[in-house]
């Protein structure tokens, strides 16, 4: 028997190759767009209305600088694990193991956020008709659907996120239709509502490290890059193509609420769901009932496409022994990482069902912004070590240095600004990755085979 | 009514988490571990196999 089943067993299992440039797009938007529907709102209560929109333009200025450098990098560097694999390619092991945390516990984080908002609009929704049911059951139904679509195969994963994801971006043009911005005055009220900064300029800066929302999770399209058809086409089309999407969505987002609801209102709601607020104030049940669906997708849409990045990141640390290797396997049959699918869902559970969402999100974003304040370092080694002509790339970005150095600066910034609002789980954080850090470098730093890291078949860099 | 709404979504989130269960162990029993782990970094379309491109 054992001898039957050694001679159907395939000597290699690879990650399969079929996604392509919509995929990627709905890998990237469908995490974010959940930000439009929820928590960019908090910028209006730091800075008041116009200080979001200062924040949505600056934060997004910030994103363009990440998604133009993961473009360039990502298609040269096509696997799996994204800015983990970049780092290890680049700068050495240490960084790589902080990255890759850094992008495990942003995307935990934000599928424990994601699912739970998913069952407590439910709870919303049925409450709207005079029900009161527990939210807990949705959030572990989302958790458990999502996990087995993820199970079950990377193409019907993002499949389902690319029909969730568009779904949500149609229910946001349909209320920008719906409000009539082309007659001032008969739902939108700008002139009116739209005031002075309440809080000076220090408002505006606070604003920053909620105006990130609208943008959290584009970098997330780098982890697919090993489950892609053609890495050197979609990875870009599909990464610039989906901040073009968030640029115009997050714009009509802020356009739509702060010309209907007054930032005192805005600022401090407390039900979470600005867009689908705004369809209440239009009066419109139709729009009341298709912002409620884009909502509700949206968060389905994101904690699908983080499922699917944590995997993957935990994943390629765990083939390069980074952790146990036995996190490092593939399903023979789904050919998905199915080990590190299941291990992480526990995690996103407990924290979905007792963490509250504020805590919850703050980990993710400051894990994401530790990560975007390594992509500039990250670009430029790589031109310095292998300036444009010297290997095959998928894309290369205009302007370099120019973009690695706004988006230094802006992180340096946001920093300062999330500093503001919470220090405490700022020094947390980065008290618990240099734990972290001590474990990697003392303790599993020897099962690492230092020859294996170097895994891309380019030239001797310049300068070694 | 909402209550057996309720009951089904522990129902169906149980019957999901027990088939993955389920099939993560047969596959661990069926398949060697040397298999499972055998996944390679560095593979893709843009470069074909590593060795393919000139090296210096």
């Amino acid at each position: 028997m054992s001898l039957e089943i050694a001679q159907a067993q395939p000597k290699q299992i690879q990650l399969l190759k079929v996604l392509g440039p919509a995929h990627i797009w709905a890998l990237g938007v469908g995490i974010v767009l959940v930000g439009e529907f929820m928590g960019w709102n908090y910028a209006v209560g730091k800075g008041g209305a116009l200080g979001a929109l200062i924040a949505c333009w600056v934060i997004g200025l910030l994103y363009t600088c990440v998604a133009m450098i993961d473009s360039e990098i990502t298609s040269t560097v096509a696997a799996a694990g994204g800015q983990y694999t970049q780092a290890k390619h680049m700068i050495g092991p240490l960084m790589a193991f902080n990255v890759g945390l850094y992008l495990v516990l942003a995307y935990t984080m934000l599928e424990a956020g994601d699912v739970q908002v998913a069952g407590q609009l439910l709870q919303i929704g049925a409450a709207n008709f005079g029900y009161t049911i527990p939210w807990q059951p949705f959030t572990v139904l989302a958790l458990a659907l999502l996990a087995f679509i993820n199970y079950r195969g990377v193409f019907m994963t993002l499949t389902v996120n690319f029909v969730l994801t568009a779904a949500a971006f149609a229910s946001i043009m349909a209320l920008v239709i719906g409000t009539q911005p082309w007659n001032p005055g008969a739902m939108l009220y700008h002139k009116e509502l739209l005031t002075a900064l309440p809080y000076g300029w220090i408002g505006v800066l606070a604003s920053l490290h909620f105006g990130i929302w609208f943008y959290l999770g584009i970098e997330g399209t780098c982890q697919a890059a090993e489950e892609v058809r053609s890495p050197g086409r979609a990875l870009p089309m599909g990464t610039m193509l989906g901040i073009i999407t968030l640029l115009i969505a997050a714009a009509l987002t802020w356009y739509v609420c702060c010309g209907l609801l007054p930032w005192e209102y805005l600022g401090w709601d407390n039900t979470l769901v600005p867009l689908y607020d705004s369809a209440h104030v239009t009066g419109v049940p139709a729009l009341i009932v298709i912002l409620f669906v884009g909502t509700l997708f949206s968060a389905i849409a994101s904690a699908n496409g983080c499922i699917n990045d944590a995997s993957r990141a935990w994943f390629s640390m765990a083939r390069d022994l980074y952790l146990p290797i036995w996190f490092g396997a593939v399903h023979p049959r789904y050919r998905t990482p199915f080990r590190s699918i299941l291990f992480l869902i526990p995690i996103a559970a407990i924290f979905a069902l007792y963490i509250p969402l504020a805590q919850v999100i703050t980990f993710s974003i400051l894990s994401g912004l530790l990560n975007y304040t390594f992509m500039p370092i990250n670009m430029w080694r790589f031109r310095r070590m292998w300036p444009l002509g010297s290997i095959k790339r998928g894309f290369e970005h205009p302007f370099h240095p120019l973009p690695a150095i706004v988006l230094f600066v802006l992180c340096t910034v946001t920093f300062f600004a999330v500093y503001l609002g919470y220090g405490r789980q700022l020094l947390a954080m980065m008290g618990f990755y240099i734990v972290a850090s001590c474990w990697f470098a003392f303790h599993r730093y020897r099962y690492v085979k230092r020859g294996d890291q170097f895994t891309m078949p380019w030239p001797r860099p310049v300068g070694y | 009514m909402l209550e057996v709404v309720t009951w089904a979504a522990w129902a169906v989130s149980a019957a999901l988490l027990l088939w993955m269960f389920w099939d993560f162990m047969s596959i661990n029993k069926n398949f060697s571990d040397d298999v499972l782990v055998s996944s390679r970094e560095g593979v893709d379309d843009l470069f074909g196999e590593p060795g393919d491109a000139k090296r210096d």
